[in-house]
């Protein structure tokens, strides 16, 4: 007998893939609480700040690791958060995969910026 | 082998609408916008640190209309993300799956993300 298989599941992430993602999302999201409203209220005191006040608020130790725990945890959750909408709403295999890279490599590149940025205004005052 | 074209998971276009299904879209839409967010605050910490010229014409750009628009739509974002966030993580803990209270957590989220916004932009003095 001919059994014709149905279309193959394209399979996007194995199980344990799955699992990690599903954690790493709620996980970051959990951190991303306390140190999103730290980061709203200082947008309120920052806005209309010169640079001076800008730069010896960042340069403060707290303030400082506040805002890389904020930017790393940020980058980090976005990544996971587009790849769902990636796979989601991208039907063909090789768009889907190359603008997950696109995406993955664009979000480093800015968050290892930040990073630098956040270290050199911690080393500079 | 030859892929059958399948509808895509969110069935956008054969759904009808619902506060549940378009808050659920609304949360989607936010994290992407918070996503191009954290690029913009990148360059702000990037600016700074690179001179003080550049975190001066940068901050210019926030003083604009479009400026106020972008950071208006950051902030409603974060505090929409947010709360229907920690929506989303009382119902992975089993919490609120009832449809009429998915129903009043649905509004008051809208609720506490424009009050929150609102307070947010006067007292950062962006209104």
């Amino acid at each position: 007998m001919n059994i014709r298989l149905l279309t193959p599941l394209r399979i996007l992430m194995s199980a344990s893939e799955v699992v990690r993602h599903w954690w790493a999302q709620r996980l970051t999201a959990v951190v991303l609480i306390p140190l999103s409203l730290w980061f709203v209220y200082s947008l309120t005191t920052m806005y209309s700040a010169n640079y001076e006040t800008v730069a010896l608020w960042l340069n403060n130790t707290t303030n400082s690791l506040l805002m890389l725990f904020f930017i790393l945890s940020l980058y980090y959750h976005a990544v996971l958060g587009l790849q769902v909408v990636i796979e989601d709403y991208i039907e063909s295999d090789w768009q889907r995969k190359s603008l997950l890279l696109l995406i993955k490599i664009i979000l480093s590149i800015a968050a290892l910026s930040a990073v630098i940025a956040i270290f050199l205004i911690y080393m500079e005052f | 082998m030859k892929l059958v074209k399948r509808p895509l998971s969110p069935h956008l276009q054969v759904y009808k609408p619902q506060l549940t299904s378009v808050l659920s879209i609304i949360h989607r839409g936010t994290g992407v916008f918070l996503s191009l967010g954290a690029l913009v605050l990148t360059y702000w910490l990037v600016s700074l640190a690179v001179s003080e010229d550049l975190f001066n014409s940068f901050h210019l750009h926030t003083t604009f209309w479009y400026g106020k628009l972008f950071l208006i739509g950051f902030v409603f974002s974060l505090y929409y993300h947010l709360a229907n966030g920690i929506r989303h993580l009382f119902w992975d803990i089993g919490l609120g799956l009832e449809i009429s209270t998915t129903y009043k957590s649905g509004y008051f989220t809208i609720f506490i993300s424009v009050a929150l916004t609102l307070t947010t932009l006067f007292i950062g003095r962006v209104l």
